[in-house]
């Protein structure tokens, strides 16, 4: 007997992949071709809070160029930076600036801007803190709530793992470098973090502004709500660079013209489309 | 004499074909083993960091230089033991049920569920642990977080159970009937017969069993993840103490470290080596004590 329904579960997985794999098919070859065909493969990679922006972008690459084969995985700032300087990668994506060693002969390429949200469970009757209040939670100087005008509960602190994009960035420019309470959780991903403060109600915890979805809230940074338009006129502090860069000797044609359409009106769009901030 | 000189040949090629399939696993091993010992042992021999401060700090902070790992082998071992001691009882029991007194129907489900059991990928127990068991601890947890100890030992003793449950019941089965039968001869009871001959018996099959679920705990590391907090210092006091496991602790920032940092993550898996190839050690020589008797 469980043979056999172990044969049916596996047949109906099979079909179930075959039919996902033929959605995904289909999708990119309804759109029209442009005259000068671009072919080859591009494979990105690096940093996560990029992931969606130039995920987008590539599905609209390709639709707009179908012999181009586009993929990006999502590994890390610093494994993007290494990918694109090693031309493991035909381009790496950093969401942080690149430190003086990693350079190299790597051109780099500012696509948009990010802002980093500090997020609170949507129970939390805190709905603002100060850039020094975020600092010295994070350090473990404030532990409590009612120490910033919320309730009496122990504050929990959610970062991310080190060497994270977002967490170097979000330590730099709420300025606690290195100093990160020692009981604080630690979770892998912005989705990790989010899930993980939405789950528990005493939680503070921090993601691209990409991520912030209705199941958090986004506290406002000194008096300044956490949206794109307050990161574009840069009023809203705790924001940062995206960038895309690559190896001048190694880069192909297909690699340029991608980084190319991302920095036109469309692919700008796209960067918007997906929360990012446009530097057009 | 031509056809059986054919056949010799065929035979040569044939069993060199499955001499090389054989040496995949065998270089696969020394390749691996290799690269992490390279990599691993690479800052203690060039002195970037002091071996001692690796293996008793108790603190990571990679920004600060600071790579102390003594706190993740106490995570890691307080959990494993935290596993055996739950999910070994349940799982014995388990075994004996299926084998001694369930019917053939029961257990033959029961045999499914653990089956199933130990198919499901391990990123799905950390699911399972992140959205019902941290919830739950959280709610009897002093700390304000639940994400613990705790949490971890819980998962963990639900994923040893499959690989505990079937060594157990298989070394359970196969002790002999006469057994059984010289025991309810002497007027014992059914579960005087289990306790005392039958898991007598079947002792070493089932320390075999217990110590791969020790190798399997102790080297979990997608499920853990998601439950276990993953502190950067911090030596576990409570249950409801956050834990970095030596297994999390590589596959959280292997991706993002460079320079000695990548290179100490590669130690702390010669660490985690070190602990399995001895349980590996142990578990031949168990083997070895159960053929010999």
């Amino acid at each position: 007997m469980s043979k056999s329904l172990k044969k049916v579960l596996v047949s109906l997985l099979v079909g179930a992949t075959v039919l996902t794999l033929a959605g995904c098919g289909s999708s990119g070859s309804t759109t029209a071709t442009t005259s000068d065909a671009i072919s080859g493969e591009i494979n990105g990679g690096g940093s996560t809070s990029v992931l969606k922006v130039i995920d987008a972008a590539g599905s609209e690459f390709t639709a707009l160029n179908p012999e181009v084969k586009f993929t990006y995985s999502g590994t890390g700032s610093s494994d993007g930076i290494k990918g694109a300087a090693a031309g493991t990668y035909s381009f790496g994506c950093a969401s942080r600036d690149l430190k003086t060693e990693e350079k190299g002969s790597l051109t780099e390429l500012v696509f948009a801007f990010d802002g980093i949200a500090v997020v609170v469970n949507p129970a939390n009757t805190v709905s603002n803190l100060t850039t020094e209040q975020v600092a010295k939670i994070y350090m473990g100087e404030i532990t409590n709530w009612s120490e910033v005008g919320g309730a009496d509960a122990p504050i929990v602190v959610v970062s991310r793992e080190d060497g994270s994009g977002t967490r170097g960035a979000f330590e730099e420019l709420a300025d606690f470098e290195e100093k990160l309470k020692p009981d604080a959780t630690i979770k892998e991903g912005n989705g990790n973090v989010q899930s993980t403060v939405a789950g528990n109600e005493n939680s503070i915890g921090y993601v691209s502004l990409t991520f912030v979805d209705k199941t958090v809230k986004a506290v406002d940074i000194d008096g300044v709500k956490a949206t794109v338009d307050n990161v574009k006129n840069k009023t809203y502090k705790i924001s940062r660079p995206f960038l895309a860069m690559y190896d001048k000797s190694k880069v192909d044609d297909a690699t340029l013209a991608f980084l190319d359409f991302l920095m036109t009106k469309d692919g700008q769009a796209i960067v918007e489309e997906h929360g990012g901030i446009s530097v057009l | 004499m031509q056809a059986i000189k054919r056949k010799k040949q065929q035979e040569k090629i044939i069993e060199g074909f499955f001499l090389v399939c054989a040496f995949v696993a065998v270089v696969s091993v020394l390749a691996i083993t290799a690269f992490v010992f390279y990599n691993g042992l690479k800052p203690f021999i060039s002195n970037s960091y002091p071996l001692w401060n690796f293996l008793s700090g108790v603190e990571w902070r990679p920004g600060s230089n600071m790579y102390g790992i003594f706190y993740m082998i106490v995570g890691s071992v307080f959990a494993t033991l935290g596993a055996i001691l739950i999910g070994v009882p349940i799982a014995i029991l388990t075994a004996v049920f299926i084998s001694e007194m369930a019917g053939s129907r029961v257990g033959k489900i029961i045999r499914f569920a653990v089956e199933l059991l130990a198919g499901i990928p391990s990123v799905l127990y950390g699911v399972f642990g992140l959205g019902i068991i941290v919830p739950y601890v959280l709610k009897i947890s002093p700390m304000a977080q639940g994400e613990s100890l705790l949490s971890t030992i819980l998962v963990l003793a639900i994923m040893i159970l499959p690989t505990v449950v079937s060594i157990s019941e298989t070394s359970i089965s196969v002790v002999p009937k006469a057994y059984r039968e010289g025991s309810y001869a002497l007027g014992a009871s059914k579960i005087q017969t289990i306790f005392k001959v039958v898991l007598p018996a079947a002792r070493s099959g089932i320390m075999t069993g217990v110590i791969l679920g020790i190798g399997r705990a102790i080297g979990e590391t997608m499920a853990v993840m998601l439950v276990c907090g993953n502190p950067i210092a911090g030596i576990p006091t409570s249950l409801f103490d956050q834990v970095r496991p030596l297994t999390t602790n590589i596959a959280l920032e292997m991706g993002y470290a460079s320079g000695v940092h990548q290179e100490l993550l590669y130690s702390t898996g010669v660490v985690l080596f070190i602990f399995i190839m001895l349980i590996n050690l142990i578990v031949n020589k168990l083997v070895k004590a159960k053929v010999g008797s």
